[in-house]
């Protein structure tokens, strides 16, 4: 995957992700998809070309449990988000709707650099700066769930938890 | 080597997967209760369709509640709540609809949880009931779905972050306080992947309404449960709510945690979050003085009947400064009928509160009470994120319900010892 880099700070939380009063309204998460990170950079949604990827420091997505988040965020066509690191609930509602998150050391990215993220080897280079910085392994169990397409995908093939 | 003792969460993620678990394990386990709620239900109901689910795992343990935009304010909505109840009835499970009251209050309060059980709850803040010594998470509603299909979720046990309080809570200082002051401490990421373990005589003084306050908040230092162990209090407290069995546990002596934090609170100073995040912390004397348009007293965090005779008793037979709204949301339906017949409800209304049906209330923004551009609000709610009313231009303080009484009187943040 490669794609630009949208970068923001710590603590990205799930209403900067997807405000609360729109995400109660529709389940169509391309209409929530225009808000996300609005509350942030009004125009995020404007700028994203497909594939592009949210860079983030500490913390990424603390919060709610609100699955709109990944949901949203998937719908405005990042390819994946890449972070210092996670709140628990967002990276594991990631994984189970197929969002790829990358938990790395993100201090070198700016705004705007190309990126390659290299999941299957967990390498993401940044292709203006010309470095390439190792990626935290998944934990077997999400790997085999995000290998599955989600846990949705992995319930209609196992019917129950086959982990 | 001998294997050392058990934390709270390694004890009950090891009852509930039949495996000798300790941090850092994976399980999957067995849940004794699953929740949703209107944010979150309609989502997972999709994905248990698209699951092929065709039952519940247990129709008894499974409870959804309409609270977050309850009564519905537009048809967006509306239409997400018939869906809900359309669920419920054909599935069979408990629904609680609007004007029940707040999920975190319903859960606890409506017998559903008791010491010991392991409960996922598609709501960040499940983590509340940690305070009866129960493993209860937030989950997403995918997993949500997966819990209501199997009966079963995937955990990672977490390391424990131990706090020892020592000391006694002054007077005009509540647990709101307290846990404000740890999440200042440790910020908002200190316990991320962790479980919180709340300990010490300061803790062990409080009712368990309080109780319920501070292990509400463990998610906003992070952390996937905010546990307590069970004392007598908690033991008599359930048995008055509760026909299922406790299953009482407690930490070992020779458990191991990642840190250990000791705090003594006995001077501890009314607290209060500054915008735009939680643990953006400072003592009342810092922030006293600051214009405030609305205050709101309720939310799963404080909206407690402990949480209002507090208020009233600041606001009994006086006025609130005319610029303030006051907005009053009790947790439940039977916090409610309770403030009723104890007449604090009467005191609040003549002081000048609006009071709104029992749940999430204004909190997060989907209706009864948004603030204007540039307007500041202090509540004894949980989050302060900008826009989280639903307006990212307000400023939002958060403050014990005293704290935010006192300031509904003043027309500015004002510290509430000075009333009580
Ligand atoms: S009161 Fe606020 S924090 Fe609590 S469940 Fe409702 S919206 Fe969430």
């Amino acid at each position: 995957m490669t794609g630009r880099a949208h970068r923001f700070g710590d603590n990205v939380n799930t209403d900067y992700i997807i405000s609360g009063k729109y995400k109660f309204k529709t389940l169509d998460m391309n209409e929530l998809a225009k808000h996300v990170m609005e509350d942030l950079d009004p125009e995020f949604y404007n700028k994203v070309r497909e594939g592009d990827f949210i860079v983030a420091g500490r913390n990424f997505g603390c919060g709610s449990s609100r699955e709109q988040a990944p949901l949203a965020i998937k719908h405005a066509r990042i390819g994946a988000v890449i972070a210092r690191s996670f709140a628990r609930i967002f990276y594991r509602n990631a994984i189970n709707k197929g969002l790829p998150v990358v938990e790395c050391d993100t201090s070198q990215i700016d705004d705007g650099d190309e990126l390659e993220v290299d999941l299957g080897r967990g390498v993401v280079r940044d292709l203006t700066k010309g470095i390439e910085i190792s990626a935290k392994p998944l934990p077997p169990v999400m790997l085999k769930i995000l290998s599955d397409g989600g846990l949705v995908e992995h319930f209609k093939k196992y019917g129950t938890f086959n982990l | 080597m001998g294997k050392t003792g058990k934390t709270i969460a390694e004890k009950i993620l090891s009852s509930h997967s039949g495996q000798d678990a300790y941090a850092n394990d994976l399980v999957v386990a067995r849940v004794d209760f699953v929740m949703g709620q209107d944010g979150t239900s309609p989502l997972a109901i999709k994905a248990f369709n698209e699951m092929n689910g065709q039952r519940v795992f247990d129709d008894s343990k499974i409870a959804l509640v309409i609270d977050h935009s309850a009564p519905s304010p537009n048809e967006g909505v509306s239409n997400l709540h018939r869906m809900m109840r359309e669920f419920a009835s054909l599935h069979n499970v408990k629904l609680y609809d609007i004007g029940e009251g707040v999920c975190h209050q319903l859960m606890p309060e409506r017998g559903h949880v008791v010491p010991g059980d392991l409960v996922v709850g598609a709501d960040s803040h499940t983590c509340t009931y940690g305070a009866l010594g129960a493993f209860s998470t937030g989950v997403g509603s995918t997993d949500l779905a997966a819990a209501m299909i199997s009966g079963h979720l995937w955990f990672k046990v977490p390391e424990t972050i131990k706090f020892i309080c020592h000391g006694r809570l002054p007077k005009g200082v509540y647990s709101k306080d307290l846990i404000l002051y740890l999440i200042g401490q440790v910020t908002a990421d200190g316990a991320t992947y962790m479980a919180a373990e709340y300990t010490g005589e300061a803790i062990s003084e409080l009712s368990v309404e309080s109780r319920f306050t501070i292990s509400n908040m463990a998610i906003e230092m992070g952390a996937k449960a905010g546990l307590m162990n069970v004392d007598e209090k908690v033991i008599r407290w359930v048995r008055t709510h509760s026909n299922r069995e406790p299953k009482p546990v407690c930490a070992d002596e020779d458990a191991n945690y990642a840190r250990v934090l000791e705090y003594d609170v006995s001077d501890l100073l009314p607290q209060v979050s500054r915008p735009h995040s939680v643990d953006n912390v400072a003592p009342i004397t810092e922030v006293a003085g600051i214009k405030i348009d609305q205050a709101v007293i309720g939310t799963c965090t404080n909206g407690r009947l402990e949480d209002l005779r507090v208020a009233a008793g600041i606001l009994r037979g006086r006025k609130i400064h005319p610029r303030v709204r006051l907005i009053v949301a009790p947790a439940s339906k039977r916090v409610y009928l309770e403030a009723i017949r104890e007449g604090i409800l009467q005191d609040l209304i003549e002081a000048g509160a609006a009071v709104v049906t029992p749940g999430c209330g204004p909190c997060v923004g989907t209706h009864n009470g948004v603030p204007a551009d540039g307007e500041t609000v202090i509540s004894t709610a949980n989050r302060n994120f900008k826009g989280r009313m639903g307006n990212n231009k307000a400023q939002i303080y958060l403050a014990s319900p005293a704290t935010v009484a006192a300031s509904s009187l003043c027309g500015e943040i004002a510290d509430p010892r000075e009333f009580v």
